[in-house]
């Protein structure tokens, strides 16, 4: 078991985010306190309604955006708003450079970093092949499905082999089955390659099947409610949907989230 | 395309075999201007022997010296003003008028200033297409989707190396508009100058024609400028095709 899931990766202690508005606008209170451990190469996956601040949390921790309060700390390393070496984000936007063709886009940051052009080839193949992508990878993105371009983001980030991996709803464009497959896809790479995976969903079974442990977060300012184990064998795969212990662990994830979600649909009604 | 390529060319042939009508049957007099055919004919008979090479010469070489100082100068101008808010608050009333000014209104003081060689020419050609690059460019600078920038920062991109592989490459649709502006500005801006006063180029050659009543060297020169206008802008068109295509926005 290539997993060391004792040793704390990364910390987040009293995390909080405000954005202030220029020109004396309301300022928002996205996100916090929270505070969160994420163990060394476990896989956690976080749920919560929409706009409850999920995409704040991750940009926090990829080092994009400055935290109010509190200290985020990767690797012994604090974090605050410099993005730290190791860690790798598959964003909820299409990230695809539109001037690129897939291989470019998928060797993008290989090259950035300088990684010689016969590794970078060698990677760049690997992940084309992985993806699904093999007899794309001289199109452009605009001539891909959206699922499809997702792919080259996700190929995009992994070929850095970073050792924390932050997803942001990165299944959102497919279709189910699909969905189930890609999810598979990420268990055998998070097996692989021993690298801590964040992953944001808006499906719950999504969350239930593919994570150890699930944060579930409250409507905005997001903070952590609970904090679900599923105590799945890191060798699971999608058959795990057919157990009954699947079905209470997205229970509770429900019970937790049903009341959330109103809340947060109830004020956008009275905006 | 094909069909609409042809229905074009023959407009346009429809157009110019009216005009030659009425030039044979003349209603327009040969004084005036002569048959569509014979000013093709004159042009020919004047490429080929050379007379125009220098004045052409000189007027391309003028107008891409302006065309390259104008993008080149624009596109670094709209990223730096781009960068710096405040400075771009309190140019954008001053872009936002500027082509309100006739810039060829400044060409004599620029005579008075640089002499009566390139210099004005090339001056007054640039600061008519500087601020379309500026504007433009701009204007695609802002519409970056804010995730490529994102990107860029997770590969520890610096300024320069985002401005140059992301936000630019991103902006190219729009800085390529300013481009074309660029082109059309530069090719009015050097003829313009020599038009009104000068010592050589295509411009100075037409008004030259023109004050002598030479109906058989002006009106070829006007064909030939149209022509050169035309090539240009079917390469920028052909460049603009394939690109938006790519991008699956055409
Ligand atoms: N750059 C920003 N400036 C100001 N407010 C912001 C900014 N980014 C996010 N917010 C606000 O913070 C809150 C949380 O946004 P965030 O994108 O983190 O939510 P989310 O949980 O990812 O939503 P979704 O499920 O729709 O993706 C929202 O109210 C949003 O308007
Ligand atoms: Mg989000």
């Amino acid at each position: 078991m290539p997993h060391d899931t004792n040793k704390v990766h990364v910390s987040l202690r009293h995390v909080t985010k405000t954005f202030r508005r220029a020109g004396g606008g309301q300022d928002v209170h996205a996100l916090g306190p929270i505070d969160l451990d994420l163990k060394r190469g476990e896989f956690f996956a976080v749920v919560g309604p929409s706009g409850c601040g999920k995409s704040t949390l991750l940009e926090v921790l990829a080092g994009l955006t400055p935290v109010t309060d509190g200290t985020v700390v990767f690797e012994d390393q604090p974090i605050h708003g410099n993005v730290p070496d190791g860690v790798g984000v598959v964003f909820q936007e299409d990230a695809c450079f539109p001037w690129m063709t897939v291989s470019d886009n998928i060797a993008f940051g290989l090259r950035q970093a300088g990684i010689p052009a016969a590794e970078t080839a060698r990677r760049v193949a690997a992940a084309l092949e992985l993806m699904g992508l093999g007899q794309f990878a001289r199109s452009h993105p605009a001539q891909l499905s959206g699922g499809m371009r997702q792919r080259v983001c996700i190929a995009r980030t992994l070929v850095l082999q970073p050792r924390l991996i932050l997803l942001d709803e990165p299944f959102g464009a497919l279709d189910q089955q699909t969905r189930l497959l890609m999810g598979e896809e990420v268990l055998r790479l998070w097996r692989e390659t021993g690298a801590t995976i964040f992953l944001i969903t808006h499906a719950l079974d999504e969350a239930a099947m593919l994570a150890d442990r699930i944060g579930v977060m409250s409507a905005r300012p997001g903070r952590l409610l609970e904090i679900v184990e599923t105590g799945w064998a890191p060798d699971r795969d999608s058959t795990i949907v057919e157990t009954p212990e699947f079905g209470q662990v997205t229970a509770r994830l429900w019970q937790w989230l049903r009341v959330e979600s109103m809340k947060s649909v109830g004020r956008m009604d009275r905006r | 395309m094909k069909p609409i390529f042809l229905l074009r060319l023959l407009v346009i042939a429809g157009f110019i075999g009216f005009v030659e009508a009425l030039c044979r049957i003349g209603i327009i007099d040969n004084f005036t201007m002569p048959p569509p055919s014979r000013i093709a004919a004159d042009l020919a008979r004047a490429l080929a022997s050379g007379k125009f090479n220098g004045p052409i010469r000189a007027t391309l070489l003028n107008a891409a010296l302006a065309f390259c100082l104008a993008v080149t100068v624009g596109i670094t101008a709209a990223v730096v003003i781009h960068r710096l808010a405040a400075l771009r608050t309190s140019l954008d009333p001053f872009f936002a008028t500027y082509y309100a000014v006739p810039v060829l209104a400044f060409y004599p003081l620029l005579i008075i200033l640089f002499g009566l060689g390139s210099a004005p020419k090339v001056i007054i050609a640039f600061m008519l297409g500087v601020v379309a690059v500026i504007v433009n460019t701009l204007n695609g600078l802002d519409r970056v989707p804010r995730v490529l920038l994102k990107s860029a920062r997770m590969a520890r991109m610096g300024w320069f190396a985002t401005a140059t592989q992301i936000t630019l490459p991103s902006a190219a649709p729009f800085v390529l508009t300013g481009v074309k502006f660029a082109v059309a500005y530069a090719l009015i801006g050097i003829i313009g100058s020599e038009f009104i006063m000068s010592t050589d180029g295509i411009g100075f050659e037409i008004a030259f024609a023109y004050n002598n009543f030479d109906n058989a060297t002006m009106y070829p020169l006007i064909v030939l400028v149209m022509i050169i206008s035309i090539i240009v802008n079917m390469l920028l068109s052909i460049w603009e095709k394939q690109l938006l295509e790519r991008r699956g926005l055409r």
